[in-house]
Formats: C-alpha cells, structure tokens, sequence
C-alpha cells in the first residue's frame, strides 16, 4: 500500500482511453464500475474536446456482482458495436473488474463482430497511464498493420515517414505534430500516416507504406515502433526534436534515415532562440540554477536545452516514468547530478527545497510546489491542467517550439534589465528586491525597513566555554546569531544568492562554533565555500 | 404571502409513473463527496482505500484544491496487499501510522472503501476499530464506503453521515426536544439558517455534519431531524434507529421551497405559523425580489436534467413553480419516494421523471426533446454544447451554495447565466 495524496499517472486504462480517444472509428468497451466515467471530464473539460471519448462502460454495481457481470459486458460490448459502428473494438477491464475476472477478450470473441477487437491486458495494480497507452498503441499496430505485398523501393519516390506517438490528452500535441509535419515536408519528406492522433484503423494499416519512423513521445510510441522495426525493417528516430539544437540533430537523423543531403537539410534551419540566448539581456540566465522534473522524455530534452541553449545550470533532473529511469539517470549523469526516480510528489518537494533553484520546470504539480516555495516555474511536461491546453499556437517541438520554451522558461524569471535596475537601485522605496516583476503583476509590497532586526537569544558570554562541556550535547544545534553590521552586510548582497549566502554562512558559522556571525565570518564563509 | 404551504390541486408526481433504466451510467461515485465533506468538517481526514483510479478521480475532482495540503489521501493497494488479505490489514495500519504522524491536527480519521477494496472484501470496518483502539482518544477513526458499486455522488455524504450516527453522544432522556438539520451545508448558509431560527425563537437546534469532530451534536427519543438534502437516505435509517423523528418537508431551494422547510422546522418545534412568517418575511421578499429578475429570462424555456446528485427533483420543483421552466425530462439516479414525497406532491402533473440510467438512450430523448438548457455533468456538458444544445454542468449545483432565502437568486443565476452567454456570443 502506497501513500498517496496526488499522482502523476492515472491508471493503465486511462492510457488507453488516451489512445482511443486520439483515434478515429475506434471504439474502447471497458468493463469498469459505476463512477469510472470520471475519466471523461479530462477529456471533455481539461482538453475542451466537443465529442465524448469513445468509450462505453459497464457501470456495474454491487447488485450485478451477483449476478452474471460478463453477460452486462457481452450487452455493452454489443449495443456499442451496433451504436457506433466502429472499424475496431478494444476491449479491456479497469481495476476493479480486473479483480473480478470476468475475460472482456474471451467474452467479445464470441459476439463474433464483424471488426477487429483487440483485447487489452492492462495491469492495474502494477503499470500507469503511459505504460498503458504505449501497450494500447502496440496492440492495436501490431494486430492492424499490414505486410505490404510489395517492399517499397528507396529513392523510387519521396522519401516517407509515419508520425508515432501523438495522443488525446497529451503535452501539446497538437501543436508538435503540427511543427514536425512542416519541417519534415519543408526538407523533402512524406508523412505517410500520424498516428495515433486521428488515425482510423485503416491508416494504421498502412503503416508499412513508409521507409521509417518519427517516434516523437518514446513513452508512448517506443514499443509500437521497435516492432515496427522488427517486422517491417523501418528504422526509428532517437532524437526529440525539443529546442533548437536538438532539432538540427533531429533535421540530421532524418535526412540519414531519408537518404537525404543533411547539410542541405540542415541549412533550412531557423530559430529565434539562439539569437535571443545570445542576445545582452539574456546574460543574466548565466548559471541560474534550474531544477528538471516531468516525463522522461521532456525533462531529458528540458535540462539539454537549459544547460546548453539558455546557460543555465541544471542542479537537479528526475522523472515519474520509471519505464525510462535508466535514460534519466545516464542524463543526469552529464550534469554529475544524481536523478531523481519517484512518483512521489513529497520526495520531489523535498529535492526541489534542498536543490535550492531558482527556476523549476516541471509539471502541474510542481507548479504549485514551486508557488508554495516562492520560485518561478514553468510547465514542461503532462500532468498539466486546462491552461496547458492552449488556443494559441504553442508547440514544444521543432524551430518555434525552441521559440515558445524561450519565452516560457525567461517569462517567470526577473528580466535581465529589470534584474539589473533593482541591482542599480537597490532599497529604492518603489523599486527594491522585494518587489514582484512587473510583469507578473502583483500588488508592489513596501521596502522592509533597512533596519537590521534586533539580536535575538544572543548566546551568554561564558556560552563559549559551555560549548565542550557536556550539557552542550543536548542543546539543540541552533543556527548562529547574526550581529546587526553582518545582517546588514547580507543584504548587500544580490537578493536571487542572498538565501544561499545566509545558509552557507550559517552553516559555516554552526560547523565553526562560532556564536555570533560577524562581517568577518560572513566573508570567511564566502572564502570557505569558493575554494 | 400565505401562512399555509399551497398545495397544488393538479396532484402533482406523487404517484407518477417513474421511467427506471439500467445500463452505462454516467456519474459519480461516492468517493466525489470527500471533497465537500473535508471542507466542512475541519479536523477530519478522508483516507481512501483504493487503486490509482480513486487517486486519479479524487484529483480529477478536486482540481486545484488539491495542493493546498489536502485532508484526504489515497492508499492505493498494490500487487501485494491482492496477494493476500492479513498483509493488507498491517500495511493500513503503516500507512494509516505514517499518516497520523504527519498530520497530528486531525482528530477524526474516516477510512473510506472503493470499488476495489469492497471486491477483494477487505474489512475496514475491524481495521477501524482495532486502530480506534491504537489512537483513541486522540483520533476517532471510522470507515464507511464511497464505492461506485455502492454508492453515486452524494450518496458518499450519505453514507460518511451515517457512519457518524453511532458515535453521536446520547442525548439525556429527560432532555428538551431539539432539531437536528441534517446534510452538509455551506458555512454561509448555515449562519444564514441560525439567524433566522433565532428569529423565530427557535433555540435548540444542531447542525450535522458540524464543522469540528469534537463537537458532535447529541441524539435521543427527544430529537427532530430535518434533512436539508434529499440524499440522505441511509443517515436517516441511523437516526431513527437512534429514536429521532424526521420532519417532513420540501428542501430548502427557492423562496417557496426555504420558506416552507423554515415552517416545517418551526411547526416541528411547536412554533407557531405567525411567528415563522413574521422571522422570515423579509428574507422571503428579498428572495422573491431576486428571482423576479431571473424568472423574465426563463420563464417558458424548457429543461431537461441527466442524473447526478438527487437534487434534480427539488430544483425541477424550483424552476417549475417559482420560475416557470417546463419540464422537459427529469432524472435522478435515485428516487427516494419518501423523503421526496413533498416535492413530488409539488411537481407538475405529467413531469416525465426518470431513475437510474441508460446513457445513450437518455442522450437520444434529450435529443429528440430539444429543450433550451440541459443539466448534465462534465462528461457531456462540452459534447451536448457542441451538437447544439446549452448546458448547466450539475456538478457546480452541489458545490456552490443554493440553499436558503439570500441564495435563490443566484441558484436562479446559475441556469439563466449559459442562456444569456449564448444568446451574448450569438449577437
């Protein structure tokens, strides 16, 4: 039993609604209890779709459980063939009816519909929504895609590809798919089929129609596209076309997988990213200290692109998807960070405190841990709620997604002019540290009045010697007393390291035995830690 | 206005026939109520045992809430705790140990089984009372179930209440009798329903649920229970099991439905009429003011509700009678025939009403009625708005206070509010 007050995945059959719900002529049968419609709403609400998932549920109660649940299962799955008519059935129990046993396979097997079904096994107890939409989408390839007849000869007309991995409810998806499908048009390259966003089954039939793959969300699509590349020798893209760099990576495996002249490719390159990043007023994101966290995949492609397109210093990289653990840890290993495995949301709390950085990018969740902690963030990953759907145009991939990641991770930092002026004119009565950006809006608090706070429990003259004897041991190890002069000192110090000042001095001061903290141990300590 | 309730001469629903349907329905579980509930009782906790999937609805439901530190919390079973039931009863206690430890402020703990535990039949209820036996006095830790299997929505609240009932201090024989308001109600609209109880010179009265676990109300042969919801069926089982009589009235919504509930607490407490008016008169003007304004927009339109929180009958009665909709098709996921017998009396002849439900078919008559405002929850809200149609979203009708007299304009709001947004984006 795992203590849980939120999470960052929902449940297996959840990803496959997600897989469902991006298709097309699909229909998802699931025997489940009354209540799991809830799952609709996030399709409805959190995404604003204007049509219900293709779903229909069981909805059984305590009453049936007596009776004959696979009969109830048999009538739903029939009434939503002949209701909707679908090109292919998915079948699949949630949690609760996994516990019941009842074998929707076995169950719609005898209906015999005219269509496909595919039975879903989605461990419930073990596995989460990623794991479950990825299965989903592997199922539903491998039981669709045809062998073509004839093997396509290369260079015979343009080169193809297929768009894996793109789903219902996914971080920006729409956009991404979007993006790529210009760019890889814009060097020369086909899309034969994107799927599973609005995809029907007969386009995922046709799969093998392409040279290779564009894998774009690994979570999703990885274990669709290495048996594609099994059993039809497509081969697959590694990059994620996230930021500027990556892209140009990702324009370079595609055109050796195209068969493609990579420098003419390469050369339709544009972003104004790079020039922003290079740009004076961004001198200021030098070594700010970012803190990663979200699905494999976008937190990999996140701390690549703060570490080398904004400068800035990745002081802490994790993820919730364990599928893709080993990926994380040998990224973070760039960094000499050790990553950060967890699901659970009190641990990433933890890191992020004890990280101490000045910029989280993460996920809804740490939005709001962020927001309790007082630092700036951005979203860079799913779980994300309704804002993180936009009206407006806002990939994460390709040239103008470098362009929307630049603007979205420097917006809830200080600008660097404004950074500067308060530096200019620190204390000034409108325009002090602790003022909120302009930009963030926010009713302007006062200055603190410059006066250093009294000297509180100021340890006894003789606390010196005291402090070996025995009874020193159970005085709880305080922090030191800062003198007036000394605290007064701190605060000339910039505001963003200031709290890393105090802590470091302190620490310093408490591993001294050092009572009272004077200027001189203040600057001892600033010597100390720059060594 | 009239001292006496007027009652219709048509006959009203009482003895209409119900439409009863059976097949995928498109609700909630029981679970959703935690949401209101630890907002009301402050010093309670709500620890769902369950799967990822009652993790995930939970925070679904509860939107942003959620983050504020949370008094509810899912231990989802794992492979484990299936393999085996003894196992699962030590991992609770871990949980619930880790839990208390974290939290020292709580006073009462509710353990609330899901679909899940209630299948492999893990016994909360001995789990409750041998950790009450760890942590009493300090913690009070009960169980009750918020399944779907069991329960829809509101029922959840049902069924948390009831599981109260038992532990209520006795109420001294001798005692005077007292009036007990039953179901959870908006702080706001609690105050509200104390002033006027003053007013009328009403002294003993409770509220239940209260707002502390340490300060439950007392129950005996001498207590008066009123219901200010319509779904508490179960909790009133468990109080009467305990001796209190249940006041039978319409529900608190509209100026006719507030005012007719404020007599039937004043009659049950041997109030006299007079004085009951003269408390609630200009509380019922202001009301009557308010939906004046509202009746213009909705007068004639016609409704039609899917099934959610059991409120749709005393609403329907609400805008039927006091703001002139017409009844298009009225569903409940439960009809209470008893505790509903005034509003049913009070429901225009002919409502077609409806009970349980068939999704898709309900979908086609909603279709074929073409009423102008359909209420529904968020599943379908978006779909319906899409094909056409204006929707209210129901779930905001459980959420949002609607009770009593300073309320019923905007309870009349909330259903002229997506009217005058469409006809606004048309222009």
């Amino acid at each position: 039993m795992q203590l849980t007050l939120w999470t960052y995945e929902g449940p297996p059959h959840v990803g496959a609604m997600r897989i469902a719900t991006a298709m097309r002529e699909v229909h998802y049968v699931l025997h489940a209890p009354q209540g799991d419609t809830y799952a609709d709403l996030l399709f409805t609400m959190i995404e604003r779709r204007a049509e219900r998932p293709p779903v229909t549920y069981t909805t059984f109660q305590a009453r049936d459980l007596g009776g004959d649940t696979a009969q109830l299962f048999k009538d739903a799955a029939r009434e939503a063939y002949a209701r909707f008519k679908p090109q292919a059935l998915l079948v699949g129990a949630s949690c609760t009816a996994e516990l019941i046993q009842d074998d929707p396979g076995g169950l719609t097997q005898a209906l015999n519909l005219p269509i496909p079904v595919i039975p879903l096994e989605l461990p419930a107890y073990q596995r989460k929504e990623n794991w479950g939409a990825a299965e989903t989408l592997y199922q539903l390839v491998r039981t669709l895609a045809v062998k073509p007849t004839q093997a396509r000869v290369k260079g015979e007309s343009k080169p193809r590809c297929n768009l894996l991995g793109p789903t219902a409810l996914g971080f920006r998806h729409r956009d991404d798919v979007r993006e790529i499908r210009q760019l890889l048009e814009q060097i020369g390259v086909e899309i034969n089929v994107v799927a599973p966003l609005d995809a029907t089954p007969a386009d995922l039939a046709r799969l093998a129609d392409a040279d290779f793959n564009v894998v774009l969300y690994p979570e999703v699509a990885h274990q669709a596209a290495s048996w594609l590349s099994r059993n039809f020798r497509q081969p697959a893209t590694k990059t994620i076309p996230i930021g500027a760099v990556a892209t140009r990576e990702f324009i370079r495996e595609v055109a050796a997988l195209a068969g493609l002249d990579p420098v003419l490719a390469a050369a339709q390159a544009q972003s104004r990213s790079p020039w922003y990043s290079r740009s004076v007023d961004a001198n200021y994101l030098t070594g700010k200290r970012v803190f990663v966290f979200g699905d494999a995949s976008h937190a990999i492609a996140a701390a690549r692109v703060a570490a080398i397109e904004l400068g800035f210093k990745v002081v802490g990289l994790g993820t919730y998807s364990r599928e893709f653990a080993r990926e994380v840890r040998e990224a973070a290993t760039q960094y000499g960070i050790e990553a950060l495995i967890s699901d659970d949301y009190l641990e990433v709390e933890a890191a992020i405190s004890a990280a101490g950085p000045e910029l989280v990018l993460g996920t809804q969740m740490e939005r709001h841990i962020a927001k309790r902690l007082g630092l700036p963030c951005a979203v860079i990953s799913a779980p994300v709620h309704v804002q993180d759907f936009p009206a407006r145009y806002s990939p994460q991939m390709g040239f103008e997604g470098a362009n929307v990641l630049f603007d979205t991770w420097v917006h809830p930092l200080m600008m660097g002019l404004e950074e500067h002026l308060i530096g200019m004119f620190r204390g000034d009565f409108e325009f002090h540290e602790d003022a909120a950006p302009s930009h963030l809006g926010g009713p302007a608090r006062a200055a603190q009045p410059a006066v250093a706070p009294a000297l509180i429990e100021l340890p006894p003259a003789d606390s010196t010697d005291k402090q070996v004897g025995p009874a020193a041991a159970d005085l709880p190890r305080l922090a030191a007393a800062w003198a007036p002069d000394a605290e007064k000192e701190l605060r000339k110090i910039p505001f963003f390291v200031r709290g890393k000042a105090r802590r470091n001095t302190e620490a310093y001061a408490l591993s001294k035995s050092v009572p009272v903290i004077t200027i001189e141990t203040l600057y001892d300590a600033k010597a100390h830690f720059s060594r | 206005m009239s001292p006496v309730i007027p009652i219709q001469l048509d006959g009203g629903c009482g003895d209409a026939p119900v439409l009863r349907e059976r097949g995928q329905r498109e609700v909630f579980c029981g679970l959703t109520g935690i949401i209101w509930l630890h907002r009301k009782m402050q010093d309670a906790f709500f620890l769902v045992v369950g799967s990822r999937t009652c993790a995930h609805l939970i925070q679904s439901a509860a939107g942003v809430m959620i983050f504020a530190e949370p008094r509810f919390a899912t231990a989802i079973l794992d492979e484990r705790d299936l393999a085996g039931l003894a196992d699962a009863q030590d991992e609770l206690d871990r949980v619930v140990q880790r839990l208390l430890e974290r939290r020292p402020d709580i006073r009462m703990l509710f353990l609330v089984g899901s679909c899940p535990s209630e299948v492999i039949k893990l016994d909360l209820s001995r789990a409750a009372s041998r950790l009450n036996q760890r942590f009493m006095p300090q913690v009070r830790v009960l169980n009750y179930s918020g399944s779907g299997i069991e329960t829809t929505f509101t029922q959840g609240e049902d069924a948390c209440l009831a599981a109260l009932v038992p532990v209520l201090p006795v109420q001294p024989p001798q005692a005077e009798p007292e009036l007990l308001i039953v179901g959870a109600l908006a702080d706001v609209v609690e105050d509200q329903f104390s002033r006027l109880f003053q007013a009328m010179g009403l002294k003993r009265y409770a509220f239940f649920p209260a707002r502390n676990a340490s300060a439950l109300p007392a129950v005996g042969p001498q207590t008066r229970y009123l219901l200010a919801q319509p779904f508490l069926g179960d909790t009133a089982k468990a109080l009467e099991s305990r001796g209190a009589r249940r006041v039978a009235s319409p529900f608190p919504l509209g100026a006719e439905g507030s005012a007719a509930w404020m007599h039937a607490a004043g009659a049950a407490m041997g109030l006299s009429a007079v004085a009951v008016d003269q408390a609630i008169a200009p509380a019922r003007q202001r009301a009557e003011t308010a939906l004046a304004a509202h009746r213009v927009t909705l007068v004639g339109k016609r409704i039609f509700f899917f099934p959610d929180s059991q409120l749709e009958l005393p609403l329907a009665r609400f805008l039927a009678r006091e703001l002139g909709m017409e009844l298009s098709e009225v569903g409940t996921p439960y009809l209470h025939r008893q505790h509903l017998a005034e509003e049913l009396a009070w429901l225009p002849a002919g409502t077609q009403l409806s009970e349980g439900q068939d999704v898709e078919k309900q979908l086609d008559r909603c279709r074929a009625a073409r009423p102008d405002v359909v209420v529904c929850g968020l599943g379908l809200a978006n779909p319906l708005e899409a094909e056409g149609f204006t929707t209210k979203w129901s779930i905001e009708l459980v959420f949002t206070p609607i009770q009593g007299f300073e309320q019923a304009g905007d309870l009349a709001g909330l259903f002229t509010r997506p009217l005058t947004r469409r006809q606004l984006l048309a222009a």
